[in-house]
């Protein structure tokens, strides 16, 4: 361990032992969150979030293409996850690395799995156009949990997208945009909600300095109808039976709270 | 999840599975430690259809060096699946399934290493999927746990792993291919059992908090008879040499 960590990590044990967090949290609070929807405009949704001083963008792009040969009746959807540099010091150019990809496929998890986007409702025609749907968020400033910042992003970019309406003729097999929008079909709200073990502690929404001294993380995706729909426990560090199950309780309680937040809901 | 074929039951009326297993019930599990003569440390897992080959090299010097920490080991963990492991060919290569998956057992395999007895080094461990057939990650755990030991590596507890899972809307223990397919949910844990400790924790798919929990624990029972095989693989290994010795 760096040394300017191993003495941060002293000082926040230091404060743990009486239920202290560095930046005067309690260990079941969120920082402040706001979230705004329609951001940019050649997007066809979007959503800046802002949690505490971490900032991340989500953009929405929706295209036209083929299924996947297995699933003919299902629309697609896919998630990316970029660490640009802007964002952080530790943060290099180049292809997504380990942490950007196992980030992208938990947000990816906990949208797909509860079903959040009706995929069927995607097709255009069965086994040869649907829509595409791509899901790209972009961190902008990192001062720890990305992904539950990426997963709220996500979902709330989703509800803001509209998609223009389309027309296939089946003779001419042309596809016509039209000028109407519709909503994407976006049926739950599945919400991350991410706690840190410290040396014994738990806490809620690390921030950076939390994360570099923290043994793990273990992140619950919940939606609105009391389902789980992804789980990730993350970095070192173990969990006992016990811990998991404040953890899932605690998930549920923090993602109704957060599900007030977004626009339009 | 993919479209379940119409009418495919996963478990009959009389309680069985489509490969004949009752709800609790593990794959059948072979495990040979020191298989590998290269290697600092090797092990072979065999559990239902996945055949995987785990190999560790280190403590050693590490490639590149601004990777050292002055006051531990660091570990490396590869999962690669070979090309001919699935139906369809596998493009070689990490994928970004493989890249997360190598990431969460490094995350599983760390708290059980005491990295600090060797500073400035790496510990190096590839894990091959030769075939697959679901549960891949937590065979390929039990075999780097068995590797680590088989290099002399000091550890707290080996780490033993187990897969529950949701078919049929039941909670049933250690998913096949086909289960894991057409199923509702799959819940891979990796545990220190001695202390009881979970390692590795994750969840894909669509849960009630309490089935979810049920999966847990019933995954943390099955890992507790895998912790069982690899005692005993363990074991044998040693038995070997004395015998060995003896001649």
């Amino acid at each position: 361990m760096e040394i300017m960590a191993s003495i941060m990590k002293d000082h926040i044990l230091q404060l743990l032992k009486e239920d202290k967090r560095i930046d005067g949290r309690g260990l079941e609070d969120f920082r402040p969150l706001t979230v705004e929807t329609n951001v940019i405009e050649k997007a066809e949704g979007s959503a800046l979030v802002k949690l505490g001083d971490t900032q991340i963008l989500v953009g929405i792009k929706v295209d036209l293409g083929e299924p996947f040969p297995d699933l003919p009746n299902m629309g697609v959807i896919t998630t990316n996850v970029e660490f640009v540099p802007l964002a952080s010091p530790t943060f290099e150019p180049g292809p997504p690395d380990e942490r950007a990809i196992e980030l992208a496929r938990v947000v990816d998890r906990g949208i797909r799995e509860s079903q959040a986007i009706d995929l069927e409702k995607l097709v255009i025609v069965p086994g040869k156009l649907v829509r595409v749907v791509f899901i790209d968020v972009h961190v902008l400033d990192h001062d720890g949990n990305l992904l539950d910042a990426s997963g709220i992003g996500a979902i709330a970019a989703l509800l803001s997208t509209r998609i223009p309406k389309v027309e296939y003729n089946e003779e001419t097999e042309e596809v016509v945009m039209l000028e109407e929008y519709e909503k994407l079909p976006v049926t739950r709200i599945p919400i991350p909600v991410t706690l840190a073990k410290i040396g014994g502690n738990l806490v809620v929404d690390p921030n950076f300095e939390e994360e570099q001294v923290m043994d793990g993380k273990i992140t619950i995706t919940t939606d609105e109808n009391g389902y789980i729909s992804a789980v990730q426990k993350s970095e070192g560090g173990s969990f006992k039976l016990e811990e998991i199950a404040y953890v899932t309780d605690l998930a549920y309680k923090k993602a109704s709270e957060i599900r007030e937040k977004i626009p339009g809901l | 999840m993919m479209g379940k074929p119409e009418g495919l039951k996963l478990i009959d009326e009389n309680g069985y599975r489509l490969d004949g297993r009752k709800k609790y019930e593990l794959r059948k599990i072979k495990m040979e430690v020191g298989v590998l003569k290269s290697a600092d440390g090797s092990a072979y897992v065999e559990w239902g259809k996945n055949k995987i080959m785990a190999a560790v090299y280190g403590p050693r010097e590490i490639h590149p060096k601004h990777l050292q920490k002055p006051d531990r080991a660091i570990l490396r963990v590869r999962y690669n699946m070979a090309p001919f492991s699935v139906e369809e060919r596998k493009k070689p290569g990490p994928d970004r399934r493989s890249v997360e998956i190598s990431k969460v057992i490094r995350g599983a395999l760390e708290p059980a290493v005491i990295l600090e007895l060797f500073p400035r080094t790496s510990i190096d461990i590839f894990i091959e999927v030769l075939q697959a057939d679901a549960g891949t990650r937590v065979a390929g755990i039990t075999a780097a746990s068995l590797a680590l030991a088989d290099a002399g590596i000091p550890m707290k507890d080996l780490v033993a792993a187990c897969a529950a899972g949701k078919i049929d809307g039941e909670i049933a223990l250690d998913l096949n291919k086909e289960e894991d397919n057409y199923g509702e949910a799959d819940v891979p844990v990796a545990i220190m059992p001695i202390k009881n400790d979970i390692t590795l924790l994750q969840m894909d798919g669509y849960l009630t908090k309490e089935e979810f929990l049920e999966a847990v624990k019933l995954a943390i029972k099955g890992a507790k008879a895998v912790y069982q095989k690899q005692r005993e693989a363990l074991r044998e290994k040693y038995l070997k040499i004395v015998e060995e010795v003896g001649e």
